[in-house]
């Protein structure tokens, strides 16, 4: 009886849905014979699978599913410091970690991730510009490499391979275990005030304005044309000083039970949506509202991919730098706009100076555009490929946790600073349906 | 939980180590009980320890024990019994083994290391349960079993009749137990997502996830019940078929 068995894995977006040789270990005593035991060439670390994109997927290989491996090792409620196996999933952390009064030094906008994909793919939030990528929130880590060699990586000793597993999307090894400092927290809510803008333009202009708070972002409706092309609604939070320290409820409120039908998501429905949550949202002003509800509204709504149907759906994240980003957001936003296949959920942010130690992470300085495209088939591929060409003239690049689709230039362009150190450090047995994309 | 009895829970579980175990331990460390925890692996039992603690557990005691072999088992008892200040309000015992069918036909000696681990071991933990709680007059003995003892099948027969067993002993121990204040409790499982199963094709509705069992399993801990319930509840109405399927169509099954 092997160690892996066939078993159907999707990335978030559904655009593909192999089946493929997956383990499922549950102690970090088993994860070396379960390397040892797989019967392809080639093997990649799998967490939660959140991520977009084939960065998930070894077609040509094997996964072992982490998250059995989900641990805390120490949790040292004085210094605010936590180790746990790599499977461990930020929702579940966060039941222990919040009540306590400390919290991630940064979280993505979903905590189904797991700490070993949170470190692979060295996510973002919406604190970029003060805390900086996940990251620079790592202590230690550890790796274990196809050789068998256990390495245990700290980020002030200088082992490459410690800043290559950063954002290194599970190519140099399997994460076994990560270390982060946290952060304290007053209490689990957040003072939002949200107010509408009318333009890219008056984004920027209210960014630059909001720096002071910690949290910053908006939402942009990349369905609005004419005099309101590029209205969103910029939301800045802090922690609140008032309330109780309650980890956010386990149970989703509601769940996308199967696939929507392809013609419930189309361009009208999307105007209308848009319109409707522009009046909505721009209504609110400031409230304070549960982290569970800042930073994971989507969290609430289990399977939300679903609603894009069979075909899913693409999602599009690029980093333009600071001295382009005005006009290379603006043109970006111009296009998508004009080509209607933009969706719901345009999210428009700042990041931050503060350099994350991983050699092949996304964030930089500048604004990144995030968005969802359902999967139309050419006419989307051809939408991305004209954004591409905006990105690349920008000198910006795209998160490959969200990209199912761009060439192997368009990453050269992107990461080419950094991309032979980071091979270097690349195992030789470790691969995946994006990295051979890539690096063709 | 916490809150019904008016101070932190304290548990023996027996069997720490399975995968409903340790989804058990988790939903007790979240609420701050002491924990004595033994099962066989002493290095995967420092994990679970370190793991109960960061969760929030008050204390986590730990014991490397082969609880089915040849122990002076009422003393065992009595030592974890004495990492949680000499009571506990509940001893579950968790731990078994589906072992291999067809082996224990041909070699009685897997055959007998079957029942073993499953009736002789385990009734034995419960005996030295049940003397603990008669004499302290609270807390519940909580025995994790299987609908495999609902009928004798080709299949498991030898693991159904250990499973069997002990169904009948912790009820009659809850009969035993019932003027004292003390409770019995067998948890007869179905199909449980766990590494004891990993080897047979799953999904299907009939497929439990290890956290609700141990949800249940928790429930049992805090509120009073029947001393013989099924868990997932559905299988009480299937093995109610099951049992009442005449022997002639029975036997050209291969169930």
């Amino acid at each position: 009886m092997s160690v892996f068995a066939p078993a159907a894995v999707s990335p978030w977006s559904g655009v593909a849905r192999p089946v493929l040789p997956v383990a499922r270990p549950r102690h970090g005593d088993e994860l070396a014979a379960t390397l040892g035991a797989r019967e392809t060439a080639s093997v990649l670390g799998l967490g939660l699978a959140r991520s977009y994109s084939d960065c998930v997927l070894n077609a040509a290989g094997s996964l072992v599913d982490m998250t059995g491996l989900d641990r805390i090792l120490a949790f040292d409620r004085a210094a605010g410091v936590l180790r746990a196996e790599a499977g461990l999933s930020l929702d579940d952390a966060l039941q222990a970690i919040a009540p306590q009064g400390w919290f991630f030094a940064t979280s993505p906008g979903t905590r189904f991730v797991t700490l070993g994909g949170a470190v692979a793919n060295d996510v973002h939030g919406k604190n970029h510009h003060a805390a900086g990528a996940f990251g620079c929130s790592v202590r230690r880590l550890g790796l274990l490499r196809s050789d068998g060699r256990h390495l245990d990586l700290g980020r002030d000793e200088g082992d490459p391979l410690f800043a290559a597993t950063i954002g290194g999307l599970g190519l140099t090894g399997l994460i076994t275990w990560v270390e982060v400092d946290l952060v304290r927290i007053p209490s689990t809510d957040l003072d939002v005030e949200r107010a509408p803008f009318g333009g890219v333009g008056d984004f920027f202009d209210v960014a630059e304005a909001s720096a002071g708070h910690e949290h910053t972002v908006a939402w942009i409706d990349c369905a609005a044309t004419g005099a309101a092309l590029g209205r969103g609604v910029f939301q800045r939070a802090d922690w609140s000083a008032e309330g109780a320290c309650v980890a956010h409820p386990r149970k989703l409120s509601l769940s996308m039970p199967l696939d929507a039908p392809a013609f419930s998501l189309n361009a009208l429905s999307v105007r209308a949506f848009n319109a409707l949550y522009w009046r909505q949202q721009s209504r609110l002003g400031r409230r304070r509202e549960h982290y569970g509800a800042f930073f994971y509204p989507l969290d609430a709504i289990g399977r939300w991919n679903r609603m894009y149907g069979a075909p899913g759906f693409f999602q599009y994240q690029c980093v333009v730098p600071p001295e382009a980003a005005r006009p290379a957001i603006a043109e970006l936003v111009r296009q998508i706009a004009a080509s209607g296949a933009g969706s719901f959920l345009a999210v428009l942010k700042t990041l931050g100076e503060r350099r994350s130690p991983g050699l092949l992470s996304f964030p930089r300085a500048g604004a990144t555009l995030a968005l969802d495209f359902p999967n139309r088939g050419g006419a989307t591929v051809a939408l991305m490929n004209r954004l591409d060409a905006v990105v690349r003239e920008a000198r910006g690049r795209l998160y490959p946790a969200k990209d199912a689709r761009m060439s192997a230039a368009m990453f050269r362009a992107g990461y080419g600073e950094t991309l032979e150190a980071f091979r270097a450090c690349v195992d030789p047995a470790f691969s995946s349906d994006f990295w051979r994309r890539v690096s063709a | 939980m916490t809150e019904q009895l008016g101070r932190p829970r304290r548990v023996v579980i027996l069997g720490a180590l399975s995968t409903i175990a340790e989804s058990l331990v988790r939903r007790l460390a979240a609420q701050g009980a002491h924990l004595a925890l033994a099962a066989r692996r002493a290095d995967r039992l420092d994990a679970l320890r370190a793991d109960a603690l960061g969760r929030g557990a008050a204390s986590a005691e730990i014991f490397a024990l082969d609880l089915a072999a040849d122990l002076d088992v009422a003393a065992e008892l009595d030592r974890m019994l004495a990492a949680l200040g000499g009571e506990a309000d509940a001893v579950v015992v968790i731990y078994g083994a589906l072992g291999d069918q067809k082996i224990a036909e041909r070699d009685l000696a897997a055959h007998d290391r079957l029942l073993a681990v499953n009736f002789t071991s385990a009734a034995r933990w419960c005996a030295a349960a049940a003397n603990r709680l008669e004499a302290q007059k609270h807390g519940v003995l909580l025995a994790v079993s299987s609908v495999a003892g609902d009928r004798g099948r080709q299949s498991n027969y030898v693991y159904g009749a250990a499973k069997a067993g002990l169904t009948t002993l912790v009820e009659g121990i809850a009969h035993r137990l019932a003027p004292s204040g003390a409770r019995a409790v067998a948890a007869k499982l179905g199909f449980v997502d766990t590494a004891m199963t990993a080897h047979l094709p799953r999904g299907g509705p009939l497929w439990a996830k290890p956290d609700a069992v141990a949800q249940s399993l928790a429930r049992l801990i805090d509120a009073p019940s029947k001393p013989v319930v099924y868990l997932p509840w559905f299988w009480r109405p299937i093995l109610a078929i099951v049992r009442n399927v005449p022997a002639p169509i029975f036997h050209k099954t291969r169930l």
